[in-house]
């Protein structure tokens, strides 16, 4: 048995009694990835001073009460690591080793979670299965000719993978839901402004959260406890206080009232999805919660609004890889030549298009057009979130369309690829906080459960969550 | 034909913080090359900005000492451009919500006031330093990048490159006295840009312009424009068309150099910046910036004329500076009489100040010892003649006026009864001198009070002297 | 509309400071005119007065004190940098 099925409650219990050693469970970190991660490709590199710290920290272990204490994590590689190799998934930054540390990373740090490597992704976090790495594409632990999802593949795949306990992601519209929901983990998109952005490479500014990806929806509350709260070094995190989130874990959700959007079961939405949804539902409301079907109807131009809004926020904030100060420079005599070959030869295809997407959407002529019409579109799916959530706990409904894909099956268009992530992507316009959790099988792949909250109400998602997961027996990860 | 000169300026003031606009990073002038840059200013992965506090306070500052309204709300934006000095590829700047706009100075050109419209200040960050090496590379100190700026862009209201360079320095008056920068053309803490075009009298058309860059002071912006000026006439004098250049002023050649070509608009791609959110500025914030604000120059001179009695050149002259006026002020407080204390300190204070590295500030003369100066020379202690050789001992040794007098017996003879007595007994000793003078023959006077001088070694004090003599010479008619 | 030509392509990919081949403004004309024609979709909404949404929090004046923080060792700069010429970043030569 692996010890990481103790969950962070038992071993932090463990350790602190001198049962397990810090040093064993980042043994059993390096032991796994050795033996499996040459199939799953979850992880770029791996932190060489892990066992030096394990050691220092065994001796500490018996008076440390942060929970988090001496529990192996990894980082997905748009995280910047002082003196830790951060690639964001590019060529780019195939070389870069930051001068600083993000502030998650400083508080996982404090905590004394430490941080086993850094994991796999789509370039620059672009993209839904995690084929866009520069490096190597990311395997599905449950059938490794399936993808992961993405952008935060290495995130979802080293968790279900057992090769981490758990792990750190990024969400933009969808980044660390739909690899939670493909690889049957737990991946919570906290609310924009609840965990700092501080050192967390740029996509697309206005949407992006940290998030965490964990076996269990305790653990899930146990790491967002760690990293969650106002940040200084961060002009858009919200003046919210440290909690304790395992403190909703109840286990009751009595009178819960939840809303399930009759659009979140239309067109396009896989039968064994619905299936499965269907059925998660009616679990949950056999213990006590109320259903109702609402709608959100402008949630069928959340997509078309994403894509011009996060990439033209990402045209401006890749612009930075320049090959000047850091990075890739191409050789060229003339400094436009060296702007130029140095971006064209960094980027991969997908960055690129996103890059001339939202540099078109953003040129003179097409602002109004484009842009500005999308920031107003923004408004009125935000206000469709809004209105329900004024009447309703939370909003329930399948996180992807699909279970994984194979690999290769969507490379040939875009928009296809796009339609991965039609529903998560409304809630990072909304900004709200939603969590995907484990809900049952297609053949032999994962399908995973939506529950979205109130701004700044992760509590009662958890609390939702928590209780289907107990009413289903948890879930068992993949056979490797 | 005749022509019609039209100039607009563009002036960029570093703000005077401690530290950067988005970063703590110092903001420090002449520092060793890229030894103020941190992960935020260099525009590394992941960074974010925070907007410095005191940046935005002078900003809403300048905007108030311009007579602009100051926004009630407002944002900043992103203008994206490439260029190595600029490393996040795009400059955070405010696009359609100045902090301030529609302002206005008033300057004095050839004796009449006129008034320049400015139409808006906004904050940015600044971008860092490139220097040339060789014939094939270049070389970027990152310290100024992200420094605050505020850029202050007129209307086009000049009509001649004199009312440019006027309204230059009355710009650099406001933005000095008002504490926003720190002004130095040579260092780059105050830098303009002018565009001039010229166009036949009574049309109401702009020509084409031509924009004049990197001008390191007024004199260059007087001679820079004045060479478009005539270049522009004579070009259409000749039937020729203006193209849309970017010139820059050659002090050797004393001509206008070309840069650049201009082709069609930039595109800047303007957007809002999504990792700052917006800012308030609510009555009691900007009333508080506003009471901040030190005096005015015009302010002051006017005060200075109708509160101090002094004339108009005076109060012109005390003002040049914000350091001239506080000194002078100073010395005011310290009890100066305010014509004497305006004599001394545009005279010959500044005098000295011109021939040293000294400074109003560091001057050994303080205010303070300036107005003991002045009251022994108002109260007779010494005379204006000896006063310069005390203003020498406090200019170089740093001397208590009054104890030095004391210490080296400089102190005027003002003691009446002794003073009475010498020239009574000056007129007793010669009596054929006093016949003459009692006969009306004034010229023997300077023979009397010559030898009470001699008799006294200079010190008896010459006004009280004159005035006994004719008291004394009344009792022997 | 979302009609695209490879010239605007070639204008955008100077803009965005990419090289890209012959090969490559074709793949973007179509994909790009696929992308923009999927999102005229948003011509169907009516945003007469709807405000745009920049943040969807609704924060203000987060501002920080005017106080000096420790900057990078130079050498840090320096380590970073792909081209260093005696404590400044050397690029190729920019003529005005």
């Amino acid at each position: 048995m692996s010890l990481f099925e103790h969950g962070v409650k038992n071993l932090h219990t463990l350790v602190k009694d001198g049962e397990v050693k810090v040093s064993e469970l980042v043994q059993e970190s390096f032991d796994r990835i050795d033996r499996v991660d040459g199939k799953i490709g979850a992880f770029l590199s791996l932190n060489e001073d892990a066992f030096e710290q394990a050691k220092r920290m065994d001796e500490i272990a018996k008076h440390e009460a942060n929970p988090l204490f001496g529990l192996p994590i990894g980082v997905k590689d748009n995280i910047v690591t002082k003196g830790m190799t951060t690639t964001c998934g590019s060529k780019f930054l195939e070389n870069f080793v930051p001068a600083h540390d993000a502030t998650v990373v400083e508080r996982l740090h404090e905590a004394g979670a430490i941080t086993i490597g850094k994991l796999n992704m789509d370039e620059f976090a672009m993209g839904s299965s995690n084929e866009n790495s520069a490096y190597k594409p990311v395997r599905n632990p449950w059938n490794t000719k399936h993808v992961p999802g993405g952008s935060s593949g290495g995130s979802a795949a080293a968790v279900a993978a057992g090769e981490v306990l758990f792990s750190l992601g990024s969400d933009t519209g969808g980044s660390i839901r739909q690899p939670a929901a493909y690889c049957g983990v737990v991946g919570l998109k906290p609310t924009y402004g609840l965990v700092s952005r501080y050192g967390l490479v740029a996509f697309a500014s206005s949407l992006d959260q940290i998030g965490p990806l964990t076996r269990t929806v305790e653990d899930n509350a146990y790491l967002l406890s760690a990293i969650a709260g106002h940040c200084d070094m961060d002009s858009t995190s919200a003046n919210v206080n440290p909690t304790d989130y395992t403190q909703a874990l109840t286990g009751d959700i009595k009178g819960l009232k939840i809303a399930v959007p009759k659009e979140y079961f239309g067109e396009g939405i896989s039968e064994g999805v619905k299936e499965n949804i269907r059925a998660a539902i009616k679990k949950l409301e056999s213990l006590g919660a109320t259903v109702d079907e609402v709608s959100l109807p402008n949630s069928k131009y959340a997509l078309a609004t994403y894509y011009l809004l996060a990439s033209s926020e990402a045209s401006s904030n890749l612009a930075r890889f320049d090959g000047i100060r850091y990075g890739v420079r191409a050789e060229a005599d003339a400094l436009e030549d060296v702007f130029k070959y140095s971006r064209a030869q960094g980027f991969g295809d997908e960055v690129k298009r996103r890059i001339m997407l939202g540099t078109y959407a953003l040129s003179s002529g097409y602002y109004d057009a484009y842009y500005k019409k999308a920031q107003q579109a923004r408004t009125l799916i935000k206000h469709d979130f809004d209105q329900v959530l004024a009447n309703y706990d939370v909003i329930i409904g399948p996180t992807a369309p699909t279970p994984a894909f194979e690999l290769g099956a969507q490379n040939d268009d875009p928009v296809t690829m796009y339609a991965n992530d039609i529903l998560t992507i409304p809630i990072n316009l909304a900004g709200v906080p939603a969590i995907s959790v484990p809900a049952g099988l297609v053949d032999g792949l994962p399908v995973g459960l939506q529950i979205i909250g109130k701004h700044f109400d992760e509590a009662t998602i958890y609390r939702a969550a928590h209780a289907f997961e107990l009413a289903t027996g948890g879930f068992a990860l993949p056979k490797l | 034909m005749n022509f019609e000169t039209v100039i607009g300026i563009e002036v960029h003031a570093e703000l005077n913080t401690n530290t950067k606009m988005f970063c703590g990073c110092a903001r420090e002038y002449g520092a060793e090359t890229n030894t103020k840059t941190c992960p935020i200013c260099l525009g590394h992965p992941g960074v974010l900005p925070k907007i410095n506090e005191k940046a935005v306070e002078l900003a809403v500052r300048a905007a108030m000492a311009l007579n602009c309204h100051v926004a009630d709300q407002t944002k900043f934006d992103r203008k994206n451009y490439f260029y190595p000095d600029t490393p996040k590829a795009y400059q955070i700047s405010q696009f359609d919500q100045p902090i301030g706009f529609d302002g206005y100075i008033d300057a004095e050109v050839d004796g009449e006031t006129k008034r320049f419209r400015i139409e808006r200040v906004h904050l940015e960050e600044d971008a860092g330093k490139m220097n040339h090496t060789g014939a094939n590379h270049s070389v970027v100190d990152f310290n100024r990048t992200g420094a605050p700026l505020i850029e202050i862009v007129s209307e086009a209201d000049m009509r001649s490159p004199k009312e440019a360079v006027a309204y230059l320095e009355r710009l650099k008056e406001v933005l000095q006295y008002a504490g926003v920068s720190d002004v130095k053309m040579e260092e780059g803490s105050l830098r303009c840009d002018c565009n001039i075009s010229v166009r036949p009298y009574g049309q109401e058309k702009f020509g084409t312009k031509t924009e004049l860059k990197n001008l390191n002071s007024f004199g260059n912006v007087l001679k820079g424009l004045e060479f478009e000026e005539d270049r522009h006439r004579k070009l259409l004098l000749s039937g020729g068309v203006m193209r849309q250049e970017t010139l820059r002023f050659d002090e050797t050649k004393k001509q206008t150099v070309l840069m650049r070509v201009k082709e069609g608009a930039s595109d800047y791609r303007y957007f809002p910046e999504p990792d700052l959110v917006k800012l308030v500025l609510d009555h009691d914030w900007k009333e508080a910036i506003r009471a901040g604000i030190p005096e005015l120059p015009d302010a002051r001179r006017v005060r200075y004329q109708e509160a101090l009695g002094l004339s108009a050149y005076d109060a012109k002259q005390l003002t040049v500076t914000r350091e001239m006026a506080e000194y002078f002020e100073a010395t005011i407080a310290a009890g100066a009489e305010p014509k004497a204390a305006a004599n001394w300190t545009v005279g010959e204070v500044q005098g000295h100040l011109n021939k040293s590295t000294e400074t109003f500030d560091t001057i050994k003369l303080t205010p303070a010892r300036l107005a003991e100066m002045i009251e022994l020379i108002a109260g007779g202690t010494i005379s204006s003649k000896i006063a310069k050789q005390v203003f020498t001992a406090v200019i170089e040794q740093g001397v208590e006026p009054r104890a030095y007098v004391e210490e080296q017996g400089l102190a005027q003879i003002s003691d009446e009864g002794l003073l009475r007595g010498l020239v009574v007994e000056m007129f007793e000793a010669n009596p054929a001198v006093v016949e003459e003078l009692v006969n009306g023959r004034d010229r023997k006077k300077g023979f009397v009070i010559g030898q009470i001088m001699k008799k006294t070694k200079g010190m008896a004090n010459p006004a009280l002297l004159d005035q006994l003599f004719y008291e004394e010479l009344e009792k022997l008619k | 509309m979302a009609k695209i030509n490879e010239e605007q392509v070639r204008h955008v990919a100077h803009l965005a400071r990419l090289a890209v081949t012959d090969e490559e403004v074709q793949q973007f004309t179509v994909q790009l005119e696929k992308i923009l024609g999927f999102a005229e979709q948003l011509n169907e909404l009516d945003t007469t007065g709807i405000e745009p949404t920049t943040h969807v929090l609704d924060l203000k004046n987060v501002l920080r004190k005017d106080e000096v923080r420790p900057s990078l060792p130079r050498t840090e700069v320096e380590r970073l940098a792909p081209d260093w010429e005696d404590g400044q970043v050397r690029v190729p030569a920019v003529f005005e």
